[in-house]
C-alpha cells in the first residue's frame, strides 16, 4: 500500500511574478486615461438635463467651459441657480468676453474659429442667465456652443 | 575571503507600490466625455440691419412662459406632443422653396410628406422655428424643447436618407465621420442637410 500513499507535499505556490506587470499595465493605462479636474467648483456639481440628440465635444483643448448653478457657499455668494463661474471664480455676465479673449490667447489663431464654449447648468437654473451669457458670447464672436447635457431618453 | 553573491533585489513589494497608484489613478480618473446639445449662434447684426419679412406662415413659434408651459402655435401643448407638431409643420411642403443661389426659382418640396396646406410652411427650407422664452423659464424644459426639435429635425432626415440612400441618416454621418475624404458620402450628407436644413431661432427672453 506504500505506492499509494499520498506524499506529504505543501500547496503549490501561486507564482506571483507576473503579477506585477499586469498590475503596471492597468496603472499606465489609468494614468494615460486620466485627466484632473483643472478648476475647482465654486457651485455645486451642475444637475445636468438630459437629451437624446446629443453630439460628443471634440478637441477638448478648444473647449471653454462657463459653469451655471446654486453656489456652493451662499453666505459669500448668494443663493439661487444662477451664479456663473467662469475659470474659479464667481463671475457675472460682464466678464464672460474677458474669459473667452483670455481662452483665444492660448490657442493659435487658426483655431481660434473652431473654439467651442460649453455650457454646463443646472437643470435649475433660468434661462434670462443663459441668454446673458449667450448675448455676450455674440459680441465676442463665440459663436460655437454646446449646451452640456446627459445622454438619456430626453424626457 | 569568499566572494559573496550580488544580493537579489526583493521586488515583492514591488506589486505593493504599483498597486498603491493603480488605485489612485482608478479614484482620480474620470472618462466622462463631454457632450452635449450643440448649436450656433447667429452672428451680431450690424446696427442698421433690417430683418427680412417672412410670412407668418412659415414661422413656428413656441412660446415657453415662466411655469415651463407651452404655447405652440397658439394652442397649449405638452413637451411630448411637441415633436410631432414640429414635424407636421416642417415637413408641410405647401408651396415653393427659396429661390436657388444661381437665380433659379424655387422649387416645390418634392420629398416632404405632409399635408401641403396652405397655411403651414411652404418648403422645409422656408420653415423657421421660433422658441421663445421667458427669463424666468427653466433651463431643464428650454433643453427639453430645443431636444424634441432636434428630434423632429432628425426624424425627417433619417427618413429622407433612408428613401433616398438606403441607410438612416446617423448611420451615414457615422460613415463620414470615420472616413472623411470620401466625396461621395460628404455629398449624400450635404444632399440630406440642405433638404433639412435646421433652422431654429432663438428669440430674446421676455421678462
Amino acid at each position: 500500500m506504500s505506492k499509494f500513499r499520498k506524499k506529504k507535499k505543501g500547496m503549490p505556490a501561486v507564482n506571483t511574478a507576473a503579477l506585477p506587470d499586469i498590475v503596471f499595465m492597468l496603472l499606465f493605462f489609468f494614468m494615460v486615461t486620466t485627466t484632473m479636474r483643472e478648476t475647482d467648483l465654486r457651485i455645486e456639481n451642475p444637475r445636468l438635463p438630459s437629451a437624446s440628440e446629443v453630439k460628443k465635444l471634440e478637441h477638448k483643448s478648444l473647449v471653454c467651459t462657463i459653469y451655471v448653478g446654486k453656489s456652493k457657499d451662499p453666505n459669500r455668494d448668494g443663493v439661487g441657480f444662477n451664479k456663473i463661474q467662469l475659470n474659479d471664480k464667481i463671475a457675472s455676465a460682464d466678464q464672460v468676453p474677458a474669459f473667452i479673449i483670455n481662452a483665444r490667447t492660448k490657442v493659435s489663431e487658426a483655431e481660434v474659429p473652431f473654439m467651442t464654449t460649453s455650457i454646463k447648468a443646472d437643470k435649475e437654473s433660468n434661462v434670462g442667465t443663459i441668454t446673458d451669457i449667450r448675448l455676450k458670447l455674440r459680441d465676442v464672436n463665440a459663436l460655437k456652443i454646446s449646451y452640456s447635457a446627459s445622454k438619456g431618453s430626453g424626457n | 575571503m569568499a566572494r559573496r553573491e550580488n544580493p537579489e533585489i526583493n521586488a515583492g513589494s514591488m506589486a505593493d507600490i504599483a498597486f498603491l497608484l493603480l488605485i489612485f489613478f482608478l479614484v482620480t480618473t474620470t472618462m466622462n466625455v463631454d457632450s452635449g446639445v450643440s448649436k450656433k449662434l447667429s452672428e451680431k447684426p450690424p446696427a442698421d440691419y433690417v430683418p427680412p419679412i417672412i410670412k407668418e406662415k412659415n414661422i413656428f413659434v413656441v412660446l415657453i412662459n415662466r411655469n415651463n408651459e407651452l404655447l405652440v402655435e397658439d394652442l397649449r401643448m405638452d413637451v411630448k406632443d411637441l415633436k410631432d407638431a414640429a414635424i407636421a409643420f416642417i415637413d408641410n411642403g405647401g408651396g415653393v422653396g427659396t429661390a436657388g443661389e444661381d437665380g433659379s426659382p424655387g422649387k416645390s418640396c418634392d420629398y416632404c410628406e405632409g399635408e401641403r396646406s396652405e397655411s403651414s410652411s411652404d418648403h422645409p427650407n422656408k420653415a423657421i422655428i421660433s422658441v421663445q422664452s421667458d427669463r424666468g423659464t427653466e433651463y431643464g424644459t428650454y433643453i427639453q424643447v430645443q431636444n424634441e426639435l432636434l428630434r423632429a429635425y432628425t426624424d425627417l432626415r433619417n427618413r429622407l436618407s433612408k428613401k433616398r440612400y438606403g441607410m438612416s441618416f446617423d448611420a451615414l454621418e457615422e460613415a463620414y465621420d470615420a472616413d472623411k475624404t470620401n466625396e461621395a458620402l460628404k455629398k449624400k450628407v450635404e444632399d440630406i442637410k440642405t433638404c433639412y436644413p435646421q433652422i431654429i431661432s432663438d428669440a430674446e427672453p421676455t421678462s
